[in-house]
């Protein structure tokens, strides 16, 4: 088969087509939306009629691909990290209702928060779920593991996960790919009440899940994942898992001979590899990206073993991605030295981009709030959360998806009033819609602002559930029409819209005010595409 | 053979279409390469970077170790300096000198070409004008590819097959506007050394 250059993102999303998918279902997040995307630009896929539609968030995604598996197809989720917190009443149960066709769920964590608001480690949240957890250490593994994940899903009957960290999902290799394998047919599963999670099945379920532990177990020690590699040196013992063992190789392939290391790919971590390092060695070295998890499981509480090294230590920093000169420096190895830093260089953050709806929005909300002053604008995820930084410096939160309307509701119960709430329409129909209703029912006193840009802005423009339904969606939840508003946020109507803003404010109930603007980048890219199309442009 | 490229520029800049070039040159050399890549927030504008590594045997770690990179290839002045901790004491500096202005305490553009000279090995050009001389001023990107090629160990003929299957869907004639602005930035470093 041909050898591709993929992303680990785009490794995934390759190997779950080959490995039989019928459908992926996802929400957009940094560093997990490429599989998606992937998907739905793969003529293969189209061809054979995988289901690949964004779902309105991770956790009807999550249950729209556990009703696939209940159906008997393979399906697979993708999320990011956080995102698994929306997905997680699901993701539980799943491993309690077990699967019919293979379920895969895909987390992607963020270690050093590149675009997210904290580095939560997902292996925690499989460990929590007992099921299984592949880690790729790279892009062909990547492959791999979506590749065969589906069958381990099934052979175990419980959902398994695919953890990844952005270095490996926004990292470029060579991927060997497989066979393409056959969808499965539709068939209900054998056990009608397999899914019906009632405490006495599910008591039956739980127990069954509890036995397949010493499956789990003893799969992870044959897995052709994990691998124990000896050395001669008896003194300091390696245990690297997923990506880190590339940081490792990074700085001993010239001498692979000397340590000896384990490398786990596969958990639950393999009980007899371990047993076997550690009574070879010393001392015990753990690598991994994220929470020191695996280095707390053989340490444990009483830490009265040999010793050993990691994140909890000081060996490696507590927080942050892994990298080579990390790992050297864990090694006591010497790290190669660069040039410094000048002093003229300065900080860069992201910025909303010139032509951006939001500027405006801003703009005209601060001057809209002066008589009240500052501190009672509670904002949420996505590109208006850039806001907070100058020359705006509007928004005083940003928690995660959908609880800006939520905080505002609250602040304004304990006497914050007005209290604005300032939310993408995306995010508004990922969860901002049930707050809303709170809102609705207790006539709050809260200013709610829906700044609706017409798509996913901040992970690249993906297609929003919101999109020509938020008017209607606010009246359906009960809005009062009549503090209800929509605006159009440019320049030269600035005056009118602080106008409307200042009344709304002032009212002492719910106002939903919805500043509608096509985002500047799919707006960009879509006249580029309707002047290519007209065959005028070449660029 | 082994080359270890940093590439950094501001969001929205294009540096992926310079990985990109360089990426399908190093496949045709048959060649290993692992690239990473900045996705997200800080594509609004931020400063991003790329480590592209290319070597005849397997790569480890999809992180350039620092120290190690054999080229800093910038598309803008200030950004080439914010990853010199990464420039291996014998690696080349390559910038473009026209700044990408959008802070507001953006540096005077004398102090940061001041700091560019200090690094024993730079090649610092307006690619700008280059790309607008031979009369393609969207291709200023591809000049910077051609600036730094003389410090990336792959045929030249592979960077031009690399640039016309890039570039292949947009017709002949950005194909040639591109493989000129190649020439023109290998040609200044050339003429520079």
């Amino acid at each position: 088969m041909n050898n591709l250059l993929l992303l680990g993102d785009e490794a995934i999303a390759q190997g779950a087509i080959d490995g039989g998918i019928s459908g992926i279902y996802a929400y957009p997040g940094t560093p997990s939306t490429e599989i998606m995307e992937y998907v739905q630009a793969s003529k293969q896929a189209a061809e054979l009629k995988i289901h690949c539609k964004w779902s309105a968030n991770e956790k009807t995604a999550m249950e729209a691909a556990l009703g696939m598996s209940y159906a008997g197809k393979r399906a697979i989720v993708c999320f990011k990290h956080v995102g698994l917190n929306v997905a997680a009443d699901a993701f539980v149960n799943a491993a309690i209702t077990g699967v019919n066709g293979g379920l895969v769920v895909l987390s992607a964590d963020d270690p050093s928060m590149h675009s997210s608001q904290n580095e939560q480690d997902s292996r925690f949240y499989a460990k929590f779920a007992m099921i299984p957890t592949l880690e790729p250490s790279n892009q062909q593994e990547a492959y791999d593991m979506a590749y065969t994940a589906f069958e381990l899903s099934e052979k175990l009957n419980v959902p398994v996960m695919i953890r990844i960290t952005t270095r490996m999902a926004h990292s470029r290799a060579g991927v060997q790919r497989k066979a393409v394998k056959q969808q499965n047919k539709l068939s209900l599963p054998s056990n009608p009440r397999q899914f019906v999670l009632l405490p006495a099945i599910a008591k039956v379920n739980y127990k069954k899940l509890l036995d397949t532990q010493a499956i789990m177990n003893t799969l992870a020690e044959e897995s052709e994942y994990n691998r124990l590699i000896k050395g001669s040196d008896t003194k300091l013992g390696i245990i690297a898992c997923g990506i880190a063992y590339n940081y490792l190789m990074e700085n001993i392939s010239s001498n692979v001979n000397h340590y000896n290391v384990l490398k786990i790919s596969q958990y639950p971590i393999p009980h007899k590899q371990i047993k076997e390092l550690y009574s070879l060695c010393d001392e015990l070295l753990v690598l991994e990206d994220g929470y020191p998890i695996v280095e707390e499981m053989i340490r444990g509480f009483l830490n009265n073993g040999k010793t050993i090294h990691g994140r909890l230590d000081g060996s490696i920093p507590r927080d942050g991605e892994l990298n080579p000169a990390i790992v050297a420096k864990a090694l006591g190895m010497a790290v190669s030295e660069g040039f410094p830093i000048p002093e003229v260089v300065r900080k860069r953050p992201p910025s909303l981009c010139v032509g951006c709806g939001h500027r405006d929005v801003f703009t005209d909300l601060n001057v809209a709030l002066q008589e009240y002053g500052t501190g009672r604008v509670f904002s949420d995820i996505g590109c208006y959360t850039l806001g907070a930084l100058p020359p705006f410096s509007a928004v005083n939160s940003c928690v995660d998806m959908g609880a800006s309307i939520t905080m505002a509701k609250g602040a304004a119960d304990a006497g914050l009033v007005p209290a604005v709430a300032l939310i993408g329409d995306s995010t508004f129909t990922h969860s901002g819609m049930t707050g809303l209703l709170d809102a609705v029912i207790e006539n709050s006193s809260i200013t709610v602002i829906i700044s609706d840009n017409s798509t996913a802005g901040m992970t690249g423009g993906q297609a929003s559930s919101a999109l020509g339904r938020i008017v209607d969606i606010c009246k359906g939840i009960g809005v009062d029409p009549n503090h209800l508003k929509v605006l159009s946020p440019i320049k030269k109507n600035h005056e009118e819209n602080v106008r409307i803003l200042k009344e709304e404010l002032a009212y002492n109930g719910l106002s939903v005010i919805i500043p509608q603007r096509e985002c500047i980048q799919t707006f960009a890219r879509r006249k580029k595409a309707e002047r290519r199309a007209a065959g005028k442009d070449t660029d | 053979m082994k080359a270890d490229i940093i590439l950094a520029g501001v969001g929205g800049q294009g540096i992926l279409s310079i990985a990109a070039g360089i990426g399908l040159a190093a496949v045709k050399s048959n060649l290993y390469i692992k690239q990473s890549e900045v996705h997200g927030m800080s594509q609004r504008g931020g400063d991003v970077q790329s480590h592209l590594r290319i070597s005849d045997k397997p790569i480890s770690s999809d992180l350039i170790p620092q120290g190690q990179a054999d080229l800093i290839l910038s598309v803008e002045p200030m950004e080439s300096l914010r990853y010199l901790p990464f420039l291996s004491k014998k690696g080349w500096l390559v910038t473009n000198t026209i700044p990408f202005e959008n802070i507001p305490d953006y540096p005077a553009i004398d102090q940061i070409l001041a700091e560019v000279k200090k690094v024993p090995n730079h090649i610092a050009l307006d690619a700008d004008a280059i790309a607008k001389d031979i009369g393609s001023a969207k291709s200023s990107n591809i000049v910077m590819l051609g600036a730094a090629s003389p410090f990336i160990d792959i045929p030249f003929e592979k960077l031009q097959e690399g640039i016309r299957e890039l570039f292949g869907r947009k017709g002949d004639e950005v194909v040639e506007a591109n493989l000129k602005a190649l020439k023109a930035g290998r040609d200044y470093t050339e003429k520079s050394r």
